[in-house]
């Protein structure tokens, strides 16, 4: 049983270490950090599943009859690609966020936000109060 | 002995990531997920999945890494470190879900076992009839490029899309491409072309590097590789000349106004495949109908997408590069 299930626990604990990356940290760039190990264990977790045992890779050849499961395959390649494109889609967005507040850590963003909502909330009440 | 080495390899990735997880230094964590991603290309070839393999080096070890770096120049190299509760309540919901899923995962078939319903509905079909009906010994060259042909050109257009995030965020080349900057004087005293050894052994690989994405985009068809491993290839080529020889010679060879196009015109390129297909009374990206032999047309249509997919993704690639790279300068 353990060497039949090795893999998949390996690939939750993965997946859990990625998913603790994201939660507890404040740093944007390392949120997308785990948030790639989490999707390099699903990665792991389809392509176990496609393996045979005693089979081959999936090409062709008349010596062969045994083959690992190609669909997989196919499916976690294109998904490491389109994985590259959406990172750096994520971390452009945290680029932005640092030149608009000079900052990538959450709760120090969180505070400038609450801060200037503070200040808008109190100038409209003063605008009010004139009235 | 299978086992044994696919049990070492995933106990060291399980190493790696616990020491990414305690790392305060982020350019020492980002380092050590190209290494990661090397590790995970290793066990994806020992499952027997080449093509995965091939791409996850590619792109794990290459180019995301890159892409991580140069965003770290920017935001800088340091996280803070977290207060008390910020890791007792990730730490529990996360051990939560994890014994829940170690509950689930008893229900999953065996590791390697051949009966396991992933490997029934559809997939003998491939493994049987492909020969026949598509042609290259590839198999997951005719999955990805024939029988799921839908799909490939909806994984093609989300790239397309990342790339118009990225363009529309940060703008890729049109800031301070095509000018002619002249190098901070600190920038210039440090840059890479003084050492030595990166130039000459960067000067000895690039050609070849190119020559092989070009093999790579070719051969797709008969051993591991296409368009989404080739773009990847061309595009780290390009990315180490731009790392060696500055971004401003890399612009000149691929001016980014122009390189912006290229992502569309991959993504059409596939599509109008699928449309020429139509027009000749098949159903779209049915490439059987492309020339008389329905096996030569197979060959025709899947070269044409394969190309398509190797000029969308690696345009993709050095614009983005070259997006993340201008805003550090």
């Amino acid at each position: 049983m353990i060497a039949g299930l090795f893999n998949y626990w390996i690939v939750i604990v993965l997946m859990m270490a990625g998913l603790y990356i994201v939660m507890s940290s404040g740093h944007l760039v390392k949120k997308i950090v785990g948030l790639n190990i989490f999707q390099t264990a699903v990665f792991i977790l389809f392509i176990s599943m496609g393996k045979i045992a005693g089979g081959t890779a999936p090409i062709i050849d008349s010596a062969i009859t045994l083959y690992s499961n190609p669909l997989t395959h196919v499916l976690i390649l294109t998904a490491i690609v389109v994985g590259v494109a959406t990172t750096a889609l994520g971390l452009a967005i945290a680029v932005r966020i640092h030149e608009a507040y000079d900052t990538v850590e959450e709760d120090e963003i969180t505070a400038m936000d609450a801060q200037s909502l503070h200040e808008e909330n109190t100038a409209s009440l003063a605008a009010e109060s004139d009235k | 002995m299978e086992f044994l080495i696919n049990s070492l390899l995933l106990l060291m990735l399980v190493a790696t990531v616990f020491a990414i997880v305690r790392l305060k230094r982020l350019m020492i964590g980002v380092m050590l997920m190209g290494f990661f991603s090397l590790l995970s290309a290793n066990i994806f070839m020992v499952l027997d999945a080449v093509d995965v393999a091939f791409t996850e080096a590619a792109v794990g070890a290459g180019v995301s890494t890159i892409f991580f770096l140069a965003a770290l120049a920017i935001v800088g190299r340091t996280s803070k470190p977290q207060n008390a509760t910020r890791t007792f309540v990730p730490l529990a919901a996360v051990i939560i879900t994890g014994a829940l899923l170690v509950y689930a995962s008893f229900d999953m078939p065996y590791f390697g076992s051949h009966d396991a319903p992933a490997h029934n509905h559809v997939v003998p079909r491939y493994l049987n009839d492909s020969p026949n009906e598509v042609g290259p010994p590839n198999i997951v060259t005719s999955v990805l490029a024939s029988y799921r042909g839908y799909d490939t050109l909806g994984e093609v257009g989300v790239v397309f899309t990342a790339f118009i995030g990225v363009f529309l965020l940060l703008g890729a080349g049109t800031r301070k491409s095509g000018v002619e900057r002249p190098a901070p004087p600190n920038v210039q005293a440090e840059s890479m072309r003084q050492k030595v050894v990166l130039r000459e052994v960067s000067d000895l690989l690039i050609a070849p590097v190119l020559i092989f994405a070009l093999y790579v985009q070719w051969h797709g068809d008969f051993g591991p590789g296409g368009g989404f491993q080739a773009g990847v290839i061309f595009a780290s080529g390009v990315i180490l000349y731009a790392l060696i020889y500055g971004i401003v010679p890399a612009q000149k060879v691929f001016p980014p106004r122009k390189l912006a196009y290229f992502p569309g015109i991959g993504f059409l390129l596939y599509a109008l495949v699928g449309v020429v297909s139509m027009m000749r009374g098949g159903n779209f990206l049915d490439y059987g109908v492309l020339v008389h032999d329905p096996l030569h047309g197979q060959h025709y249509g899947i070269l044409i997408i394969e190309l398509g997919v190797g000029i969308t993704v690696a345009a993709v690639m050095i614009n983005i590069f070259f997006s993340l790279s201008e805003r550090s300068l």
